[in-house]
């Protein structure tokens, strides 16, 4: 463990907390959208936009950059949001998420915002068009392409059976360069996962699919950075990282509730979450906004 | 008479036409489109032989993909594959492509527009004795709905091929609608074929100024049309055209408006449920720019069964009967 160094968490850990921000700023100004999803994948999205990407947000189309498919794209605000703070486009264009005539659409669409790599909302489609990305590289480039490509996935969402679809495909094709990360995180609109459709143990479903699986505290930089890594070295088998999140990350208010998984923050609980970011929970005093 | 620039088989109205299933031009087309191309690529969903992939597939294995009995992921993997810059087709039955995953298609495939196309076999409900839930008598209605969507209906194996090869020189997802059963050939390499364009292949004998039944077809049901209006040749006081509409999406505006004002009524001819199909297409731009009445020759809101093509088509109301009723009922008519 470690090839990440203390600095570097640090100002991971800033601009997570910046995101954060941003996502109940901009969830606040929409009046509609997810904030438990979005809160508890902030740092691996961070991680990803600030450190683990190869790509260059001043040129989106960059020919050699890795991948990013979102397959449960209502967790778009952080997509967006980290977007914007590694410099896609604005971060005030935020605060446009889901009115008329953004570009920040209630689920992403590529048509609307052409750095995206795909539109997604309805779920279980990622894992396919990520799988047919790599195989579309592998014809041009090889088994030795170094391009990689990340496919972020809710837990909830693995009851739609498309994904054991697209898992059972790229354990045939033993597609390395995919990397899953499942977001954990035990909650789905209608409550707790294990109580809507039960997932029981996802490392061995993955693994018998013949995947290599890992399982990392979601919210710990070192070990998503391990995971990682370990993840690219892997070389005849997709990489699934099991992200074991809190919902609602950061926000003592929102945390480990399924209520928050589809409302919008407003009025004094927006507030007080802003405060609680701000502050990094009490610890800072807050001066302007 | 048939038209004579559309340069259709002389033998069509022999008893030994040839016959071909229009399915084996989408291979050929395939086979074709990919020593073209080399971003054309394959994606099958365990019909490898029945959809006629199979000859691409031994001649680009690298370009092959087997996907398994799995469509939603069949539709995904290939809107993947198109993303990073390749032409997918895809083939399984309609029934299951675009049936089975008709949101995969809209959503990853239309609504990010991408060059994929969905090539959908055993289409209508002459697929014979699979029964029911094999005939897909709806796909024109869910594909021709979706935005970015281009919906060709091939008339013929050779129709199909310049279809499948022209298909895959475009940039919008694409569905084409294939047939199983051995159909009698109607076009030659020669018939002009294009993307978007409607053609008409028989017209009255001295060009009058009014049409007094505009057939248009789609499919292979176009040949048992063109039969129908040979039998009416004989009256010379009937005027009658028909039209081979390949393209059902988009429809041609500049080739039918003014046929449908020439026209005094209008018969529809699919393989395919009445509602939401081709005809309701045609109505569709009848209502706005010539009101005409209309007798739509198809499926009238049932589910197939089981029975040989022949018996399916009679029984459903699409044989060379149905047709004649259908004009002698359009004769009737008057707006």
């Amino acid at each position: 463990m470690g090839n990440i160094t203390d600095e570097k968490i640090c100002v991971l850990q800033e601009h997570a907390n910046n995101v954060r921000t941003s996502i109940v700023e901009m969830l606040q100004a929409a009046g509609s959208g997810h904030t438990a999803g979005p809160l508890g994948m902030t740092d691996i999205f961070t991680y990803l936009y600030f450190h683990g990407l190869t790509h260059d947000p001043k040129n989106p189309s960059l020919e050699t950059r890795d991948r990013v498919i979102l397959s449960n794209g209502h967790i778009c605000p952080v997509l967006y949001a980290v977007m914007a703070h590694s410099g896609y486009f604005p971060v005030e264009e935020l605060l446009t998420l889901r009115k008329f005539g953004s570009r920040l659409q209630g689920h992403p669409h590529r048509e609307f915002l052409p750095a995206l790599e795909t539109s997604s909302g309805p779920l279980g489609s990622g894992l396919s068009q990520a799988a047919g990305m790599v195989i579309a590289d592998r014809i041009d480039n090889g088994k030795s392409s170094n391009r990689f490509f990340y496919c972020l996935t809710g837990d909830g969402e693995l009851n739609e059976g498309q994904n054991w679809e697209a898992i059972m495909l790229a354990g045939k094709e033993r597609n390395h360069n995919l990397i899953a990360i499942v977001d954990r995180n035990n909650i789905q609109i209608d409550g707790f996962t294990e109580d809507v459709m039960p997932l029981n143990n996802l490392k061995e479903k993955f693994a018998s699919f013949n995947w290599h699986v890992q399982e990392i505290d979601g919210h710990n930089f070192e070990m998503i950075d391990d995971a990682i890594q370990q993840a690219k070295t892997i070389f005849d088998m997709p990489s699934v990282i099991i992200a074991n999140t809190i919902p609602g990350k950061g926000v003592g208010e929102f945390e480990r509730k399924p209520e928050w998984h589809g409302k919008p923050p407003q009025g004094d609980i927006a507030e007080k979450a802003l405060e609680e970011l701000r502050t990094l929970g009490g610890k800072i005093t807050c001066g302007d906004k | 008479m048939i038209t004579k620039n559309a340069k259709l088989n002389p033998d069509i109205f022999n008893n030994d036409v040839k016959q071909v299933p229009i399915r084996s031009g989408f291979g050929e087309g395939l086979l074709e489109a990919g020593k073209l191309d080399e971003r054309v690529v394959g994606l099958c969903a365990d019909l490898t032989g029945s959809t006629k992939m199979d000859s691409f597939a031994k001649e680009f294995p690298e370009r092959f993909l087997q996907i398994g009995v799995a469509e939603q992921n069949l539709a995904s993997v290939a809107s993947g594959m198109a993303a990073m810059g390749k032409i997918p087709f895809i083939s399984s039955y309609a029934m299951f492509s675009p049936g089975r995953n008709w949101e995969q298609i809209r959503t990853t495939i239309c609504y990010n527009d991408v060059p994929v196309k969905i090539a959908g076999s055993h289409a209508g409900i002459s697929v014979g004795p699979d029964g029911g839930t094999h005939q897909a008598v709806e796909d024109i209605a869910i594909t021709r709905v979706i935005p970015n969507m281009v919906v060709l209906s091939p008339c013929d194996a050779i129709e199909a091929k310049k279809a499948t090869i022209a298909a895959a020189k475009t940039k919008e997802p694409t569905y084409i609608r294939l047939a199983r059963e051995k159909t009698p050939v109607i076009t030659t390499d020669e018939t002009p074929f294009e993307i978007g364009k409607a053609q008409v292949v028989f017209e009255p004998n001295d060009s009058k100024d009014v049409i007094n039944v505009l057939i248009i077809a789609t499919g292979a049901l176009l040949y048992k049309a063109l039969m129908v209006a040979k039998k009416f040749e004989k009256e010379k006081e009937i005027s009658i055209a028909v039209v081979n509409l390949a393209t059902i999406k988009p429809l041609d505006t500049k080739t039918l408006t003014p046929l449908l004002k020439k026209a005094v009524s209008i018969v529809t001819v699919e393989e395919h449920q009445v509602a939401g199909g081709m005809g309701s297409a045609i109505a569709e731009l009848c209502a706005k720019v010539a009101p005409k009445p209309i007798e739509f020759v198809g499926v009238k809101d049932l589910f197939g069964q089981s029975g040989t093509p022949e018996e399916l088509i009679e029984y459903y109301g699409m044989g060379e009967e149905a047709i004649t009723d259908a004009v002698n009922r359009a004769l009737q008519r008057d707006f």
